[in-house]
């Protein structure tokens, strides 16, 4: 579906931001609505996917790992994109709309490094300055992708205000966004930000879940009874739900992060854990005070640590059509490893959630159901955690 | 409480602009901005934007950010905040705008925070996150309570918008005076601002206060020639920063005097 005129989707979204940034949307969002009604913006799209990103990504059915569950597990490698995520979907789409719209410059946020390193890549790819805006404390933690990201060309911003992670990151971009709205088009990571971005990004995405669909029917001429994503944002989740949006008998499965347990206040569960509130310009669910006040979240995956979530999954969750879950640290953990060891494949933390989630589904599951699982990035930039972690 | 068209009103008859100071509810301390807001008031102040703190503030430089961060680090809370209105209005001050972001507003409940800022004394609400297309519930409620809303115009707003814009507004039209944050440093471009200025007075009859990075008697001596008011906010809170108590306030008189000096026509090439 989309949003209405206002940028909602039922009751969230919106657009709350500076006056300043309003005129910036509004020729954003005719620049969306104009790119995506010609074949031109997509064919140029489909080609840097297929060439550049290397997609169509490969769905692979799992041999060993929870072998003991009769039900299929299928995985949606998003890990063997270029830049080794998702995200990199929606730079390419978003750096096109900013060469359209005659941008000079690209400005991200990021908070583990991957976005930031998927517009890097596309900055340098299309000849496009970047300026990336990392909390100061993700700058010390993920040293590895400030380092690829400069060698793509990028300039990378220490932000030290607030608690110095993505969510600061975000009000810091949005800050520079209001300076250099001229010339400046801001690349937002995930289904989040004020309208047009949570339909842009979802437009994105959709590949993920057009591509899982059609390759489920190919392989097995049937569709998955279940579809798994993790949700911090909720770029990829988005992405493949859309596939699988208007096929009712689909159950839809987000994925947040539990962190320490949601009972100990140490998560990262907006929608599981959060109320309505606004934060970075839409109405969703978000961790806060009884007055307002962001609260920190807390999860072992630097992707999923975000006290918000993207409006769209808002919605969903209110209508009944996705169900939202949590997996703890631990868990995630432990999936992590086992899956590690079991298939070969190192996945990111943020898809360790969904895998281990999906391994418990595939328990309640008979031998003729397919659990399709987003794996949404590769776990090498995870490595120094997981060891610290022991 | 006076309407705010009225403050305006007074300080044209006395042939200068208002001027309007922003300070950080509870930055340094809850007790010193009670301190702060008396000072304000004794060297003429006209208005007082009190921020209430908000630890995500989109529009706002570092200055501000970081006095929203002091005040919730000393546990400053929304009914420290209407205290502080409370204690203020209790001395016949100058008029008090509370300025908050959308969130704390929504998650207190709107009918409960318009009310509570009403009965606390306050005469007005700016919320700089709120832009026109998401005001109608929040004006509605203030409406019922006798709080005004001035709203925002930016470099960047078209002028059909900006007509709607100050159509909506309460009291006066916020006329934002460069693309950004607040706390912009360097001097504004004046030709620019009198141009938006300019456009503004051709679209509405309300009042028109420029904000966002005045921060000089010369800056604020050269939009006060054009406008009907004027905002120091960011250069005002960096010049008692550090302090508490009364040597805040006394910082705090000092830096305003030659401000306010600064809003009289006759000082002005454009009155001469």
């Amino acid at each position: 579906m989309k949003p209405d005129t206002r940028g909602y989707f039922g009751e969230f979204g919106g657009r709350f931001v500076p006056e300043v940034l309003i005129a910036a949307l509004e020729e954003l969002d005719a620049a969306v609505n104009e790119a995506f009604a010609d074949p031109g913006f997509w064919r140029e799209y489909n080609v840097i996917l297929r060439d550049y990103v290397g997609r169509p990504s490969p769905l692979y059915r799992c041999e060993r790992f929870a072998a003991d569950s009769a039900a299929t597990l299928l995985m949606k490698r998003e890990d063997t994109n270029h830049t080794g995520a998702h995200k990199i979907n929606n730079a390419v789409g978003q750096a096109l709309l900013a060469r359209r719209m005659g941008k000079t410059r690209l400005i991200a946020e990021t908070g583990a490094g991957q976005h930031g390193v998927a517009v890097a890549t596309v900055g340098a790819k299309f000849g496009l300055p970047v300026d990336v805006y990392m909390g100061a404390v993700d700058v010390e933690r993920q040293s590895l992708n400030v380092f690829v990201m400069q060698l793509l060309g990028a300039q990378v911003h220490p932000v030290s205000s607030g608690s110095q992670t993505l969510k600061d990151a975000v009000n810091e971009a949005f800050r520079v966004w209001c300076e250099r709205v001229e010339d400046s088009f801001y690349v937002l990571g995930s289904v989040v930000g004020a309208h047009p971005y949570p339909y842009l990004v979802r437009e994105l995405q959709k590949v993920i879940g057009i591509e899982a669909r059609r390759q489920c029917m190919e392989r097995f001429g049937r569709l998955p009874s279940d579809v798994v994503a993790c949700v911090g944002g909720g770029s990829n989740a988005i992405g493949l739900f859309a596939g699988f949006i208007d096929d009712q008998r689909v159950q839809l499965w987000g994925v947040e992060a539990g962190g320490e347990g949601v009972a100990t206040g140490h998560s990262a569960a907006s929608l599981g854990a959060g109320s309505v509130g606004v934060l970075h310009g839409s109405r969703s669910y978000v961790l806060q005070d009884d007055e307002g006040q962001v609260r920190e979240a807390h999860s072992i995956s630097a992707g999923l640590d975000y006290p918000g979530v993207g409006p769209e999954h808002a919605f969903l969750k209110g209508s009944g059509r996705a169900t939202y879950v949590d997996v703890t640290d631990a868990e995630a953990l432990e999936a992590f490893n086992q899956f590690a060891r079991s298939e070969g494949i190192i996945p990111a933390l943020e898809s360790a959630h969904a895998i281990a989630f999906a391994r418990e589904l595939a328990t309640h599951r008979g031998p003729d159901d397919l659990i399709l699982v987003s794996l949404s990035g590769r776990g090498e930039k995870d490595l120094a955690q997981v060891r610290c972690r022991g | 409480m006076p309407r705010l068209e009225e403050i305006f009103a007074r300080a044209k008859t006395q042939r200068r602009a208002a001027f309007i100071a922003y300070v950080m509810a509870g930055d340094p301390d809850p007790e010193t901005t009670l301190l702060i807001l008396d000072v304000l008031n004794a060297a003429g102040t006209d208005l007082i934007e009190l921020g209430v703190p908000y630890g995500d503030p989109l529009a706002d430089g570092p200055i501000i950010a970081s006095a929203a961060h002091r005040a919730l680090a000393n546990g400053t809370r929304l009914h420290h905040v209407f205290e502080l209105v409370r204690r203020h209005g209790a001395g016949n001050g100058a008029p008090i705008i509370l300025f908050s972001y959308f969130n704390p507003i929504f998650r207190y409940g709107i009918e409960r925070f318009t009310r509570e800022s009403a009965e606390a004394g306050a005469s007005g609400l700016i919320v700089p996150d709120l832009a026109l297309e998401e005001t109608a519930e929040l004006r509605a409620s203030a409406g019922v309570h006798d709080l005004q809303m001035p709203l925002l115009v930016a470099p960047s707003t078209r002028p059909d918008r900006a007509a709607r814009i100050a159509g909506a507004a309460g009291g006066f039209v916020y006329v934002v005076s460069r693309l950004g944050v607040t706390g912009a440093s360097g001097a504004p471009n004046v030709e620019q601002v009198h141009r938006q200025v300019a456009t503004m007075r051709e679209l509405t009859t309300k009042p028109l206060a420029v904000g966002f990075g005045l921060s000089r008697p010369e800056d604020v001596g050269a939009v006060a020639a054009f406008a009907d008011g004027v905002i120091v906010g960011s250069a005002l809170i960096d010049a008692y920063r550090g302090q508490t108590g009364v040597a805040c306030a006394r910082s705090v008189g000092a830096f305003v005097e030659p401000l306010i000096s600064a809003t009289a026509w006759e000082r002005s090439v454009w009155h001469s």
